[in-house]
């Protein structure tokens, strides 16, 4: 709570700091602006902004260095406690210490050592949140007092704004390097030390999937299969399905809106296709587990099949119901893309309207077809609710559609949902296999994009 | 098509007669080879025109199969089954002291005057199983209904007071004509005794069925009678602020850069593929990213709404980013150059000019982004957003859930009574969903100019 206190200081101060430097400004020409450099805001806005940015700065080092350096101290106090423990007695440790420090239920008889030790934990926090405060407003009202002091009538402050504001704006663009970093780190690292245990042969090309870690060593099959072909496979089957309906369906969706229908039908049709992108996708997972899952056993029942009550078919059908927009949406523009004199080139030899559109505009715009069938399959490879509520558990290694499969994205929600223990390959399998999905995706739309713009200005 | 008119003409020089034929004969032919292929040629013409409507017809009655599923399987979710009876609060068994202390009003034993008031309604039930059924008909909700009628107002102890609680899910869903009495009763949750129960009590006038206002109020629950989305909605609520207020600056900075000022570099170029890459990336990865980066390395709270809201900020932030960049653009450059030659620096003009003109469409595209987040459920799995949250949470810090991932927990439970919940729960989740696409709209066909 402290924290939300001192950060409306800093901003409300930082206020303040505004007003101050605007009427010093105005001051220092006795109230004539135009004798300024700059407009009298911007003297507010320069001293505001250096006051605020490096205490904020240092608010969001402190707090988000603040947790580990204080769990690190208190867990060296009480190191004498924690020998020969292992690392989840000690987080465990950790936990109990800080929630009796919050005053909570605690998983064990608090011993006068733990008390202690919840005690200094307290104390220290509180030290640590009083000396973030007092630095950070210190370090405001130095800063502000410097600026204050700095201005007069020939300070350049709107170039030094501006150059504030410049710079704000290019940390704004680097987040998201900064984003595509922290992913390809994060995977890399939990995935080489998922390597370390298992080797990357076995997950690559083993054929079997179990991953429950046995709780203890001694256990039966301790170790646990990692061999994610099944799972590869899986994907594969239940986008290939989705693709089934959602590429003709979609294409021919695209085709008719952009060739056939009239501006009324148009206005229909892309509006419901826009609804069918927007419903979340958990929805697409309850209907297919609700209604489409039961509607195809039914089925299988009356002519004889036996169909898995979370058959691949289900998931992948409702999945490419899910995709179709995204198909037609991308096809659409291409098609209309293809220059028209190129329709009528093909109407003036006498083609109809089908012949010009089989034989003219879709090997014009195959290209650009390729790369959006790509990114669907690339969004269906990702796609994650569906078939954690629809699709099996089990990996089975199959081709039917009948049986249950499993997904990458399934076994990364399974393996990472509930309680876990961070270090155990179990947990680390699902990054293994998050880098899977990254790269294949990456892939998938490097090769799109590539495709689409290497054909495109053909016809330009 | 020319093949079929190419052979046609070829196939009468050689069989019709050895010397060539004048230009009329010629033309003849060919007439005569393009009106025989006319009639397949529009089949096929008409048939693919229909493959289209029926493409367009399948979409359209997917949607209509999925929207009429889910209101049909949620409507009833609205409506709930009460009872209205008397219980009398004898004061030795509340508050045996008379001290009015909260502490002991709080911990005292509310089961026992409800049970002494079914007994009464009931008297006619002997035996341990079949009392145990008869109280199974009431949501075990009632106790804690009475205690804070009690908490609120002491004074009522020692009186006989009307209280309305519950049916249980079970009994509910009879009511609604879910659970059938014609079908087996090893088949069906209520056994024959305790529909006979109900039917007695409804007889006497004593069950209500109202609009089910505790779905909207509270929290999450194990009893499907108890459960609501209050607690889910609050969730989404803290977690759609701090997206919005991260993503929000963080995009528009960005793309007033990279339309703006930015120069044509590497650094530039760069930055560029990475947006374009990282609006492809599957939303579950960006759970990894959160489980590993803020939960793991940066020691955040598990399950808060603030690491949600974190995780969901870069997973819109690509898609307003190009929104904006698209806004940004169809400014025409007149405007920039008018405010440059008034003397305006870039970054006056940009933000004086160029950006007000380009709001409603930076606009348009944060609510379609935001809508994207608040129905995602995958990278929150990852964060822990799935936890069995009873509390309301009150701040960005506690633990809580969101609506997308409240559909997912229930659609997991076996009661029938959740899987009614799931959808209306989805209902509402869908017209939060309508009403913000239909904003972005609006915004879009009212302020958006052409130039």
């Amino acid at each position: 709570m402290s924290m939300w206190v001192l950060l409306f200081t800093l901003i409300a101060l930082s206020i303040v700091g505004f007003y101050m430097g605007k009427r010093r400004a105005i001051a220092s020409v006795d109230g004539h602006a135009g004798l300024l450099h700059s407009r009298p805001n911007y003297y507010g806005y320069y001293v505001a902004l250096w006051c605020t940015l490096p205490a904020l700065l240092v608010f969001a080092i402190w707090s988000s260095a603040d947790g580990s350096i204080v769990d690190g101290m208190i867990m060296a106090q009480v190191a004498d406690l924690t020998v020969g423990m292992s690392v989840a007695e000690i987080s465990l440790m950790l936990n109990d210490i800080q929630n009796l420090a919050d005053a909570n239920v605690i998983s064990r008889e608090a011993s006068p050592e733990l008390q202690q030790a919840a005690n200094t934990y307290a104390q220290m926090r509180l030290n640590s949140q009083l000396a973030m405060a007092v630095v950070c407003l210190s370090l405001l009202i130095a800063v502000a007092f410097f600026t204050y002091k700095r201005i007069n009538p020939d300070l350049r402050s709107r170039n030094s704004v501006e150059r504030i504001v410049r710079g704000l704006m290019i940390v704004c663009s680097i987040v998201a390097i900064l984003t595509t970093i922290g992913i390809v780190m994060s995977l890399m690292f939990e995935s080489a030390r998922f390597f370390g245990k298992v080797p990357p042969m076995d997950f690559l090309f083993g054929t079997e999937w179990s991953p429950q870690t046995a709780l203890r060593e001694d256990q039966v099959a301790s170790g646990g299969l990692f061999g994610a072909i099944p799972l590869f496979a899986g994907t594969m089957l239940i986008s290939l399905i989705a693709m089934c309906v959602a590429a003709p369906v979609g294409l021919m969706a695209a085709i008719y809106m952009s060739e056939y229908a009239s501006p009324k039908v148009r206005a229909i049709a892309k509006p419901l296709l826009e609804i069918l992108a927007g419903v979340p996708t958990v929805v697409y997972g309850f209907f297919a587990a609700l209604t489409v899952a039961p509607f195809f056993r039914n089925l299988g029942d009356n002519v004889g099949l036996d169909v898995s009550s979370e058959s691949a078919l289900a998931a992948g059908a409702v999945m490419g119901i899910m995709i179709i927009p995204f198909v037609s949406s991308l096809s659409d523009d291409v098609i209309s893309a293809v220059p028209q004199s190129m329709r009528e080139g093909s109407y003036g030899l006498g083609a109809t309207k089908s012949e010009t559109i089989t034989k003219v505009l879709l090997p014009a715009a195959l290209p650009g077809i390729v790369g959006s069938l790509l990114l669907a399959v690339s969004r269906a490879i990702g796609e994650t609710m569906i078939v954690v509520m629809a699709a099996g558990l089990a990996a089975n290694l199959t081709a039917n559609p009948l049986e249950a499969v499993t997904t990458v994205t399934v076994q990364i929600v399974t393996l990472l949902v509930g309680d876990q223990e961070f270090d155990s390959a179990k947990t680390l399998a699902a990054f293994a296999l998050g880098l899977m999905l990254f790269c294949v995706t990456l892939c998938l739309n490097f090769i799109a994009l590539y495709v689409v713009n290497k054909y495109r200005e053909q016809y330009d | 098509m020319t093949d079929t008119t190419m052979n046609g003409a070829s196939h009468n020089q050689t069989n019709a007669s050895p010397k060539p034929k004048s230009q009329g004969q010629r033309q003849a032919a060919a007439m005569a080879a393009v009106q025989k292929g006319l009639k397949k040629r529009y089949a096929a013409e008409r048939r693919f025109q229909a493959y289209g409507i029926a493409a367009i017809a399948f979409a359209a009655a997917c949607l209509i199969l999925l929207f009429s599923t889910i209101i049909g399987k949620g409507i009833p979710a609205f409506t709930k089954t009460d009872i209205v009876f008397e219980v009398t609060l004898f004061p030795q068994d509340i508050d045996p002291t008379g001290e009015r202390d909260p502490q002991v009003l709080s911990t005292a034993d509310y089961r026992k005057p409800i049970r002494q008031a079914f007994g009464d309604l009931f008297p006619d039930v002997t035996g341990r199983s079949d009392k145990r059924k008869l109280h199974a008909i009431i949501s075990p909700g009632a106790v804690f209904t009475l205690r804070d009628m009690v908490m609120s107002n002491p004074d009522l102890i020692g009186q006989r007071v009307t209280i309305t609680v519950p049916m249980s899910d079970d009994i509910d869903q009879f009511n609604k004509g879910h659970i059938l009495q014609e079908s087996p009763e090893s088949e069906r949750r209520v056994s024959d005794k305790q529909i006979a129960w109900f039917e007695r009590l409804e007889s006497r006038g004593m069950i209500e069925t109202s609009f089910n206002t505790t779905f909207f109020t509270a929290g999450d629950s194990r009893e499907p009678e108890l459960a609501g989305i209050w607690g889910a909605l609050t969730g989404s609520f803290f977690t759609m602020i701090v997206t919005l207020i991260l993503s929000f600056p963080l995009a528009v900075g960005a793309a007033i850069y990279l339309e703006e000022f930015a120069p044509k570099n590497k650094l530039t170029a760069f930055i560029e593929v990475n947006i374009n890459n990282l609006a492809a990336v599957p939303s579950i990865v960006y759970g990894l990213l959160g489980l590993a980066v803020f939960l793991t390395f940066f020691g955040l709270p598990r399950s808060a709404p603030l690491v949600g809201g974190m995780v969901l900020s870069l997973m819109t932030l690509p898609t307003i980013i190009i929104a904006s960049r698209a806004a940004l653009k169809a400014v025409p450059p007149s405007i920039r150059e008018a405010a440059l030659g008034m003397g305006a620096s870039r970054v006056q003009c940009v933000f004086h000019h160029v950006l007000p003109l380009a709001m409603p469409g930076i606009l348009t595209g944060t609510i379609i982004g935001m809508a994207q987040a608040l129905g995602e459920t995958a990278p929150l799995l990852m964060i822990g957003m799935v936890a069995f949250v009873v509390d309301i949470p009150g701040s960005i810090t506690d633990p809580a859930t969101v609506m997308p991932v409240q559909i997912y927990l229930w659609s997991d439970s076996p009661e029938r009574a959740f899987t009614e919940r799931t959808s209306a729960a989805i209902m509402v989740l869908l017209s939060f969903l309508i009403m913000m696409n239909a904003l972005a709209v609006i915004l879009r066909k009212r302020f958006e100019r052409k130039w």
